[in-house]
Order: C-alpha cells, then sequence, then structure tokens
C-alpha cells in the first residue's frame, strides 16, 4: 500500500516537472525541472523493483547528461533576450495543434493500459543479472552503442582538433 | 529500537556533520598552521576553538543579500543542492555493524549519484549569479567534476568486482581478512585523486581559484547562503574520507595484525580521521595545477591507470578462480 502511494506521488511529480520543464522560458528553470523529473523517474524504478536502473538514472541522466546540457547553456550565455524569443515561441497558436493530437494518442494509451491492467509483479532485478543479459542476449546491442561512442568520439576529436594546433603554433610563435 | 534507529541515526549525522563541518573549518587551518610553521587561529578559547563560534555568529549575522542582476530562484537553490546532496551520500555509509541508515544493494552507486547531483550546486550557483568569474568557475567545475566522475566511478570497480556486491556492507565485510588497500592500491590513488576534484578543494579548486576567479562560483554570495557552501565543500570532504576508509581500508575492523579489541565506530572514526588529516596535508604541500594539466592528468594518466587496474583484477580473478 505504501509503495502505491510513493508510486503515484513520484509519478505527479515527475508528471508535472515535465510539464514545467516544457513551458518555462528560462532554459535554465526549464533544465532543473527536467532534473527533478529524471529524479522522480529513478524513484519510479526503484519502487517498481530495478534498483540497479534507478542508480544508472541518477548517475548518468541527472548526474552527468544533464551536466552537459547546463554547461551548453552557459556556454551560450542566452539571457534575457533568449527568454522574449522563447516567450514568443510559445503562443497558444503554435502549441495547439500538437497538444490536440497528442491528446488524442494519450486516450487511446490509457485505453490500452486499462484493459490490460493486472497486478504488477515486483520482482527486484539485480545489477548482476543487469550484466548477465546485457553481455548475453544483448551483447549485439551493447557492441553497436561502444560502435556509435566511438564514431561520437572520433568526431569530437576531429572537431576539437584544430584549436588545439593553433594553440600550439600560438606557444610557438610565443618562444 | 532497531525500527527507530535510522531516525536517530540520521539525526545524528544532520547535527554531527554541521558541527563537525564546523569544527573542521578551524581543525583544518590549525593544522595548516603546523604544517605550515605558523600558529592559525589561536586566539579564542583553548587552542583557539573559540573561532568556530566566532565564525558562525559572523556568518549568521550578515545580511542575507540576493544580488538584483542575478537569478533569484536559482541563485537561492543553488548552496542547498550541495548540502543536501551531501547529506543524502551519509545514508548509506556503514558507521559500525547495524549502525547504518539504510543497507540497499546499489549503495555505491547511490554515493556516486549523490556526488554527482551535487555538481549542479556549483555549476548552478555560478550560473545565477550573473558574473563573468562566477560564469568562469562553474564551467570549469562542469568540465572538471564531470570528467573526475568518470574515474571516480571506474576506480571503484576493482573493489565490486573483489567483494562481488555493490552494498557497502558486503565490501567491508570482505576486506575482514586483507584490506583493499593493497589489492586496490591503484583504485585507491586514483580514488583519492578524483574525491579531491570531486569535492573541488586545494589542490583542485579550480572552480573558486581566488587569485585568477576571485572567488569562483561563489563570488556573489555571502553570509549563510556562502556558509552553505562550506558547509557542502566539508560535508563532502568528510563524506570523501567515509568511502575511502569503507572501501579501502577496511571500514569498521581494526587494522589487521592488531586485531578487532576497539569499538567498531572507533576504529572508523579514528581511520576518517586519519584521511581527513592526509586531505589537509595534500591542501598545505600540493600548489594548485593550471586548467588544462588538470584535464590532460585526468584523461591521459587516470583513465589509462583505472582501465590497467580494471583488466588486471579481473585477469587475477579469473586466474585464481581457474586455479581453485
Amino acid at each position: 500500500m505504501l509503495e502505491i502511494v510513493l508510486f503515484y506521488i513520484a509519478a505527479t511529480v515527475a508528471l508535472v516537472a515535465t510539464v514545467m520543464a516544457m513551458t518555462r522560458a528560462n532554459a535554465i528553470h526549464a533544465l532543473i525541472y527536467l532534473i527533478v523529473s529524471l529524479l522522480a523517474v529513478a524513484v519510479i524504478f526503484f519502487l517498481i523493483g530495478a534498483p540497479f536502473a534507478a542508480a544508472l538514472e541518477i548517475v548518468i541522466y541527472a548526474g552527468a547528461i544533464m551536466v552537459l546540457f547546463v554547461f551548453v547553456i552557459m556556454m551560450l550565455n542566452l539571457g534575457e533576450k533568449g527568454d522574449k524569443q522563447e516567450r514568443q515561441w510559445l503562443q497558444p497558436s503554435i502549441w495547439a495543434g500538437p497538444a490536440i493530437l497528442s491528446i488524442v494518442l494519450l486516450i487511446e494509451l490509457v485505453m490500452v493500459i486499462s484493459q490490460t491492467s493486472g497486478p504488477v509483479s515486483v520482482t527486484a532485478v539485480s545489477a548482476k543479472e543487469v550484466g548477465l543479459s546485457l553481455f548475453g542476449p544483448y551483447v549485439l546491442a551493447v557492441e553497436i552503442a561502444s560502435m556509435l561512442l566511438l564514431a561520437g568520439l572520433v568526431g569530437s576529436f576531429h572537431l576539437g582538433r584544430r584549436y588545439l594546433d593553433r594553440d600550439n603554433l600560438e606557444k610557438k610563435g610565443g618562444q | 529500537m532497531s525500527e527507530l534507529m535510522p531516525v536517530i541515526l540520521a539525526l545524528t549525522i544532520l547535527i554531527g556533520g554541521v558541527a563537525g563541518a564546523a569544527v573542521l573549518t578551524w581543525f583544518e587551518r590549525r593544522l595548516l598552521g603546523v604544517w605550515q610553521d605558523r600558529y592559525g587561529p589561536n586566539r579564542l578559547g583553548p587552542f583557539g576553538i573559540g573561532q568556530v563560534a566566532a565564525d558562525m555568529i559572523k556568518l549568521l549575522f550578515k545580511d542575507d543579500w540576493v544580488p538584483p542582476f542575478a537569478d533569484r530562484m536559482v541563485f537561492i537553490f543553488a548552496p542547498t543542492a550541495i548540502v543536501v546532496a551531501m547529506m543524502m551520500g551519509f545514508a548509506v555509509v556503514p558507521f559500525a555493524p547495524g549502525m547504518m541508515i539504510i543497507d540497499v544493494n546499489i549503495g555505491l552507486l547511490f554515493f556516486l549519484g549523490m556526488t554527482s547531483l551535487a555538481v549542479y550546486s556549483v555549476l548552478l550557483g555560478g550560473l545565477a549569479s550573473n558574473n563573468k568569474y562566477a560564469l568562469l568557475g562553474g564551467l570549469r567545475s562542469a568540465a572538471q567534476m564531470v570528467s573526475y566522475e568518470v574515474f571516480m566511478g571506474l576506480s571503484l570497480i576493482g573493489v565490486v568486482m573483489m567483494s562481488g556486491s555493490f552494498s557497502l556492507v558486503d565490501i567491508v565485510e570482505a576486506q575482514t581478512d586483507v584490506w583493499f588497500c593493497f589489492s586496490q592500491i591503484l583504485g585507491l590513488i586514483v580514488f583519492i585523486i578524483a574525491g579531491i576534484a570531486e569535492s573541488h578543494r586545494l589542490p583542485f579548486d579550480l572552480p573558486e581559484a581566488e587569485h585568477e576567479l576571485t572567488a569562483g562560483f561563489h563570488t556573489e554570495y555571502g553570509g549563510m547562503k556562502f556558509a552553505m557552501f562550506m558547509l557542502g565543500e566539508y560535508l563532502g570532504l568528510m563524506l570523501i574520507s567515509c568511502m575511502i576508509v569503507t572501501l579501502f581500508f577496511g571500514g569498521w575492523h581494526g587494522p589487521m595484525l592488531i586485531g578487532d579489541w576497539l569499538p567498531p565506530f572507533f576504529w572508523f572514526s579514528l581511520k576518517v580521521f586519519v584521511v581527513i588529516c592526509f586531505f589537509v596535508l595534500l591542501r598545505a604541500a600540493i600548489p594548485r595545477p593550471r586548467y588544462d594539466q588538470l584535464m590532460s592528468l585526468g584523461w591521459k594518466v587516470m583513465l589509462p591507470i583505472t582501465l590497467v587496474n580494471i583488466l588486471v583484477t579481473g585477469a587475477v580473478l579469473l586466474w585464481i578462480e581457474g586455479v581453485a
């Protein structure tokens, strides 16, 4: 019973935070709400028996990826001008159409879920099981993901190299 | 009683953490004084311990001011984030057998998650101040902490492999005979360096770096909000010390040849105290590296070391399993 209450509290927090994240004009405020939303999802993962996924959600999504988002926004230095532009883009005429269409989809989703609903069995999945399935049946996906990451690494290295060379040239020129 | 234990312990940590951080500010300055051949604060009360109270009164009575150009909501939120995250991190620390708030099977990951959330405090504080020095401090901290988080996590993989669990209680119990500081010496070195970088203390206090960035991310902060940042930093120092003791120096176990003839909590606190002194010594002894030196140390030295450590640990474990 307590778990169900906790689940609904976390789910409400996640929904409210996500809506707030979409509607904020200030990018930093939106990101803070998105981080809160991710933390709420982590609590949900923990409650439905996936502690490992919950921990990774915090460490990787909330703790690393969102930091990089904030980092990028810091570099852009948007300020008041960015807020104004964002407010202009958030006119009802722009978001009303997609919102109505997605509400239709939401109603369909709720109907599907309510038809198939049964008691969700909570079985805790340990880190070991996650590891075994990652390097067992899903090893191909892991390898493909690693290739993708390697490609990203090589790409960013290529983009960053130009500046590195220029720095070296300046150093040599100064000596 | 056993149900009340976590609640009592949580309150004790809350009060003890704040008091400990306050005393640490004085203790650190005295210790730095000893190592740098000067006195440090020695005027108020015996050994100058009254300095703690004087500092507290000064901080409490300062004007709690938010600069008009700052982003008010984020400016106030930032210093609280680091204190909350660090306090949460203490929830999984096993002080003695049965003396911990919660023993979850993801304890180690929980600790890593909380330290990674503490990054936001520095980052958002620097951003919300709307000041270029603060912004530079925030930018540096983002790059520094995200990078060193990687090595911090990887350096602990060896410990997890040897104990076969993410639970901190299991990790301490796996060290009953031999502490991990011998077999995981590479992991220990990397973890200590990454720990200093994560709690952004000297020599890795580049987010603050008072010589070049006035006070970095907390340039615009004063009064209690500044005190919250300092509280978070000292809580971080204590948390990292607790984790070093738990993961590499046998937690509540006594030293190997001497045995467990003192209460477990005593051994734990003694070891944490020694580690904290070591951190203060590092602060006194090592100058701050340049920003690019810090980054290249991380990616060119620490990353290979951790990867080699994981490879060797795995190979040795498999070899032992094959022999047995």
